[in-house]
């Protein structure tokens, strides 16, 4: 029985897929899980791997060439199988892919849906989808924010306390639809998003009861001050209402601490950067105030620490998701951190390695940048930018000593964030960098 | 309850119309001596005699402007069109002068007169006697416009309707006229404006009317035997005023819709059941509105395209699973 390969969406936001390079050739036997082929999507190179076993009989989408979500792009069977049916269909789905139709729904654009012909076309070649990739993740766009869900998929989620966006959508483009909001509220409101792609390293997240998760995120009623604050701003300056807290800090300490564990380890060392993610995560378990999001009725505060890493690649910028920072050791950062930004420079992270961070930091402190604001990623509340360690003469007792100088500037979502609340947790943050023995406390 | 035709429930109507009031009277070409095109004035002209059973020229614009003067005058007239297509030359009778008098005159005159006719494509008609009237009446403010696709239900608008005391477009089906069913032996009145739910269900509304009644009918039963889908199907009978508390409540609690008619998609009936429903039950929806509309096309006299442009129940099915994210 002849499977197809199809374009797997790759990412929530991914409507087309260029088709980089084959990794086989027609007449080639696969397994499961075999590499069949390398996608660029529009985040990330990615592979694509056959589920199932045979003998790949036709490929119909050349190098270099790009084809909507869903396309058929090859086909597996047996030996000498007659596949002339499939061939058909992926004819007559090219010419309609060529109108502007959603991607595996080509009907949606249509208004008025014609009565069957007389004779109907003959029906397509019984297919089982042992092939199809794994369905879309919800429609979430990184771009915009928004998730595709059906007025009533939204309504019903926000009466069961349910958020769309980590509800697997089964309709056209991850569209979160009735029925998948009742399996989530059936499930007790734990079905999360589909994990990730075949082959991919799992990630704990958005709900997975077991992991490195600690708490539930917990939703918040905001009082009338605070809805006035948040509604006040947004006309002033919007829709995220920043303002920035700068402070400079001793970093004598805490580059004597990274150069004493430095020394003891045989591998890889820890970087400062790892440093200030350990300690923005501390700092953070211990403000949940600032790992929260604004969410239009309600303010939710996060159970979770997860720090998003600002790295900048080739034409962009994309932000690799340290998860559960404050529950790992910094040597795990440091290990974690590491693997994820080199994958993040040769554009390989899987969607979930990048999206729902609660909290990000930004160093350009190799930029020989001393300080600048950055700009809050929605619906994190705050973000960190970090500038270069300066040798500067400060005053210490009494004394003008050359000390080594860091200035952090936090961009705050004012809606979920005060100036006092920001100032207490940079006061932490600043505190445990300068003593940084208070990380084992 | 006997069970008749369309036809028969029609005549039944007119004739205790008739009998009940004295002011009501038939004009229109051969409804007398023919008993009508349709038969649908069967023997009104035996028992009712040449003064209240009047034949016509072949003149829609002069009869049916006689009509209207009639029915400001005192009169009740039921103006008959051989079909609606011939009605386009009586057309400024009933827009500019039948539906607007009430409004010009400041209410002191009122216009109880009914058109009546076949409206609707019948078999290999062509393009020119085919045609769907529907939206051309209900798009007119002083018009009522009703569609019924049952027998009882012709029965029970068309008396309202010769009671109501404004002009009354009243669209039969061509192919109905022959269809049976159950009608009430006592006096039966259907409220104008007012929808019926034909077959309950909780997983898709369809909203049809007139033929495609049946079309929907016969898509839910299939939808039911073959595709564990229970459509709810929502008979407008009217298509002005329409009501639309009744589809509305039916989309809130189905949560998807198909909406179907025999005419062209566009600013047809099914355009604007759509727009009721997106802008009043917009939180209870679970997908777009789908519609299912006969072709953007004039009629073809080929019987094989004719059936490619009426909608049929596979394409009523189709339109459902789509809404129901099925496909």
């Amino acid at each position: 029985m002849a499977t197809k390969v199809v374009m797997a969406q790759l990412s929530p936001t991914m409507e087309e897929g260029k088709l980089l390079e084959w990794k086989v050739a027609e007449g080639d036997r696969v397994e499961a899980s075999d590499l069949l082929a390398e996608i660029e999507t529009d985040k990330a190179n990615m592979d694509i791997e056959a589920l199932g076993g045979g003998v790949v009989l036709k490929i119909l989408v050349e190098e270099g060439q790009t084809v909507p979500v869903g396309a058929l792009i090859g086909i597996i069977g047996e030996e000498g199988e007659d596949i002339s049916a499939l061939l058909e269909e992926a004819a007559a789905a090219a010419s309609v892919a060529s109108g502007a139709v959603e991607p595996g729904f080509p009907e949606e654009a249509d208004a008025v849906v014609p009565p069957a012909p007389p004779e109907a076309p003959p029906p397509a070649a019984p297919v089982p989808p042992v092939v199809e990739p794994p369905h879309s993740k919800a429609g979430e766009s990184s771009v915009t924010g928004t998730v595709k869900a059906s007025p009533v998929a939204r309504r019903m989620a926000d009466d069961a306390g349910l958020r769309v966006s980590d509800i697997q959508g089964s309709g056209p483009g991850g569209r979160v639809v009735k029925r998948d909001v009742e399996a989530a509220i059936a499930a007790g409101g734990t079905v999360a998003r589909a994990t990730e792609p075949s082959g991919g390293a799992a990630v704990a997240h958005a709900g997975a009861p077991s992991g490195p998760r600690r708490l539930a995120d917990e939703t918040l009623e905001p009082s009338q001050m605070r809805k006035a604050i948040a509604r006040r701003l947004v006309t002033s300056i919007g829709p995220v209402p920043h303002f920035f807290l700068t402070t400079e800090i001793d970093m004598g300490r805490a580059l004597e601490l990274r150069k004493a564990l430095n020394a003891r380890l045989t591998g890889g060392k820890i970087g400062v950067n790892d440093v200030l993610v350990k300690v923005a995560a501390e700092a953070l378990a211990r403000h949940p105030e600032i790992n929260a999001s604004w969410e239009g009725d309600t303010i939710r505060r996060h159970g979770s620490v997860d720090i998003g890493i600002a790295v900048a690649i080739e034409d962009g910028l994309i932000t690799p998701v340290l998860r559960a920072a404050d529950r790992k050791g910094l040597l795990e950062i440091s290990t974690e951190a590491s693997e994820l930004i080199g994958r993040a420079r040769e554009k390989r992270l899987l969607p979930e390695e990048y999206q729902g961070a609660t909290f990000s930091v930004s160093n350009l402190g190799m930029f020989d940048i001393d300080q600048f604001t950055a700009i809050i990623n929605p619906p994190e509340a705050a973000i960190l930018a970090v500038g270069g360690t300066i040798e500067k003469p400060v005053v210490v007792d009494g004394e003008i000593e050359v000390r080594p100088r860091m200035r952090v500037t936090m961009s705050c979502d004012h809606r979920v964030i005060d100036g006092a609340t920001g100032a207490r947790f940079l006061e932490t943050f600043k505190a445990m960098l300068e003593n940084p023995l208070e990380l084992v406390l | 309850m006997a069970v008749i035709t369309y036809r028969d429930a029609l005549n039944r109507a007119l004739r205790e119309e008739m009998r009940r009031d004295d002011r009501v009277f038939i004009m229109g070409e051969e409804v007398g001596e023919y008993d009508g095109a349709y038969k649908v004035t069967k023997g009104l002209l035996d028992e009712f005699g040449e003064m209240r059973v009047r034949d016509t020229p072949i003149a829609e614009n002069g009869f049916a402007g006689l009509g209207v003067g009639a029915a400001v005058a005192g009169l009740r007239p039921v103006v008959e069109f051989m079909t609606w297509n011939f009605a386009l030359l009586a057309y400024d009778a009933i827009v500019n002068s039948a539906a607007k008098i009430r409004h010009m005159s400041g209410g002191q005159f009122t216009v109880p007169i009914v058109f009546r006719g076949p409206g609707g494509s019948a078999l290999q008609l062509a393009a020119q006697h085919s045609q769907v009237p529907d939206p051309w009446y209900a798009n007119i403010p002083g018009l009522k416009v009703c569609a019924p696709a049952t027998p009882a239900d012709a029965m029970g608008l068309l008396k309202t309707a010769i009671r109501d005391d404004d002009p009354v477009v009243f669209i039969e089906g061509e192919l109905l006229y022959n269809v049976k069913g159950e009608v009430p032996d006592e006096e039966h009145l259907v409220p104008l404006g007012v929808a019926d739910i034909k077959r309950a269900g909780e997983d898709v509304t369809i909203v049809a009317h007139s033929k495609m009644l049946h079309v929907a009918l016969q898509a839910a039963e299939k939808l039911s035997a073959e595709h564990e889908v229970e459509a709810e199907v929502v008979d407008l009978r009217s298509l002005r005023p329409l009501d639309l508390d009744t589809y509305v409540a039916s989309v809130k609690k189905t949560n998807r819709a198909v909406v179907v008619e025999e005419g062209w998609p566009v600013a047809g009936i099914g355009a604007q059941v759509v727009d009721d429903i997106q802008r009043e039950a917009f939180d209870y929806l679970d997908a777009p509105v789908a519609r299912v509309s006969g072709l953007d096309v004039p009629m073809h006299y080929a019987r094989a395209l004719e059936k490619i442009i009426v909608p049929d129940a596979d394409a009523v099915v189709k339109a459902a699973r789509h809404v129901c994210y099925l496909d």
